[in-house]
């Protein structure tokens, strides 16, 4: 028989979530974004967090709402334009901010979760990213030795689940989830649709439930578009 | 006269081979997808996780499930495929994806490039571009030539923080199209009505110049 990890919804799946700790949040701008579980912790007064996240949302959504509260000390993104609040308390020192190239991120979450402790990569040599960083030439050519990423909690979103924790991502809301959902010590993860044990295929499984210890369908999701770009009609 | 955008696009174009897959940047690099020369196929990647990025979508037809690396909606070809980032990057340090077309605000003659931020001024992150450099065997910087008071980009050594070093071969502005061979640029071609003398007087790193430089054919 499968696990069982439905939890009620974002109250009891954010349960044991303290000031201080450091949280994956999946998400590519605000597509993928888990939108329940930071609306929970924008109300829930914690704060102090370091957040590894692509990026940082708008100024009034996504984790750009934590921003705004002052909950986040630490940021670790790869991009954080269109964000004025978050350029702004990063110029400021306010936030502590650790840029790393994306595909670094990604690959230092999923290394996380493989139990790989740091891997090389061409990325970055030769720029700020690089310094105080092992380097090593491989076929000629210089790499960094990048190191894993974890964290006390990783909330994912997704489109369906069921309540082994098994997810399906829709389109490019995928981006993050499923590396984060592998490197962190307990992964949230919220669905559009939690479906019954059976009702998705093995074969169409994105992220297998041993990835995921709590699951509950969100309500009210507003999924908006950060840059709505559309064509005439001809 | 210089090129617009789009001319700058257009020139870019030119260098789409049929069966490459191509990454687009933000801003100019995006515009290249309108100018695919006929008779060739090639695919768009997108490193927040889509190969086969088409279209703009129709009004009322946006999926906030699915833009593209700028935050776009956008629309799938046929046979497009979905991924997580880390596969995302595999395609890209992997080198499965043949060019990279990407913005810069400054070039220089050892092919290094900057584009990810101002210090003090102005920080955006460096996104998926220090991958996309380190990794692409054939990276296009598509820019303008001068900044808004004239100065050149185009130097014999970049001033602010890199996105990567030695890696640009080709560099397309609205006024030429160059290559980095050896340490220089070289000119290669200028945009229609472009003189050479304006070309030189506007380019900071050493530049060769043929005797004959052609004129763009767009």
């Amino acid at each position: 028989m499968a696990i069982t990890k439905t939890v009620s919804g974002p109250e009891e799946a954010c349960k044991g979530i303290q000031s201080g700790m450091t949280l994956m949040i999946g998400g590519f701008g605000l597509c993928g974004i888990p939108e329940v579980c930071i609306s929970h912790l924008a109300a829930s007064g914690i704060n102090g967090l370091t957040c590894i996240s692509n990026n940082a949302g708008v100024d009034d959504f996504g984790l750009g709402l934590l921003l705004r509260n002052r909950q986040i000390k630490k940021m670790i993104s790869s991009y954080v334009g269109e964000n004025d609040e978050f350029e702004r308390q990063m110029l400021s020192g306010e936030l502590e901010v650790d840029l790393i190239p994306q595909g670094s991120l990604a690959e230092r979450c999923r290394a996380g979760g493989a139990g790989i402790p740091a891997f090389f990569t061409p990325a970055g040599y030769g720029t700020e990213v690089a310094e105080g960083k092992e380097i090593r030439v491989f076929d000629g050519k210089p790499h960094i030795l990048e190191s894993a990423l974890t964290a006390d909690f990783a909330i994912v979103k997704a489109w369906k689940g069921d309540p082994a924790g098994n997810l399906v991502f829709k389109a490019t809301a995928r981006n993050f989830n499923p590396m984060m959902a592998m490197a962190g010590k307990i992964t949230i993860a919220e669905v559009e649709e939690l479906v019954p044990p059976g009702a998705l295929h093995p074969d169409e499984i994105h992220t297998p439930g041993i990835f995921v210890q709590r699951i509950f369908q969100g309500t009210g999701y507003e999924k908006r578009i950060e840059q709505r770009t559309v064509r005439k009609r001809i | 006269m210089a090129l617009d955008k789009n001319g700058i696009a257009k020139r870019i174009a030119q260098e789409l081979k049929h069966g490459y897959y191509v990454n687009l940047g933000i801003g100019i690099p995006t515009l290249v997808a309108n100018f695919i020369p006929p008779g060739i196929e090639v695919e768009f990647q997108s490193e927040n996780g889509v190969l086969g990025m088409g279209p703009f979508p129709y009004e009322g037809e946006e999926d906030p499930d699915l833009i593209n690396a700028g935050k776009q909606t956008i629309t799938t070809m046929p046979g497009a495929a979905f991924f997580d980032s880390a596969t995302s990057f595999a395609m890209i340090r992997g080198r499965h994806v043949q060019l990279t077309v990407l913005g810069a605000m400054e070039v220089d003659q050892n092919g290094d490039i900057a584009n990810w931020k101002i210090p003090g001024k102005m920080v955006k992150g460096m996104g998926g571009a220090m991958d996309l450099v380190a990794s692409a065997e054939n990276i296009i910087v598509a820019m303008l030539h001068t900044n808004k008071v004239g100065e050149s980009k185009i130097l014999r050594k970049c001033t602010l923080p890199l996105t990567g070093v030695g890696c640009v071969k080709k560099v397309v502005t609205d006024l030429a199209a160059l290559e980095i061979i050896d340490g220089r640029f070289y000119l290669l071609e200028r945009a229609p009505g472009v003189s050479v003398e304006e070309i030189v007087a506007k380019t900071e790193g050493d530049l060769v110049v043929p005797d004959v430089v052609p004129e763009m054919i767009l």
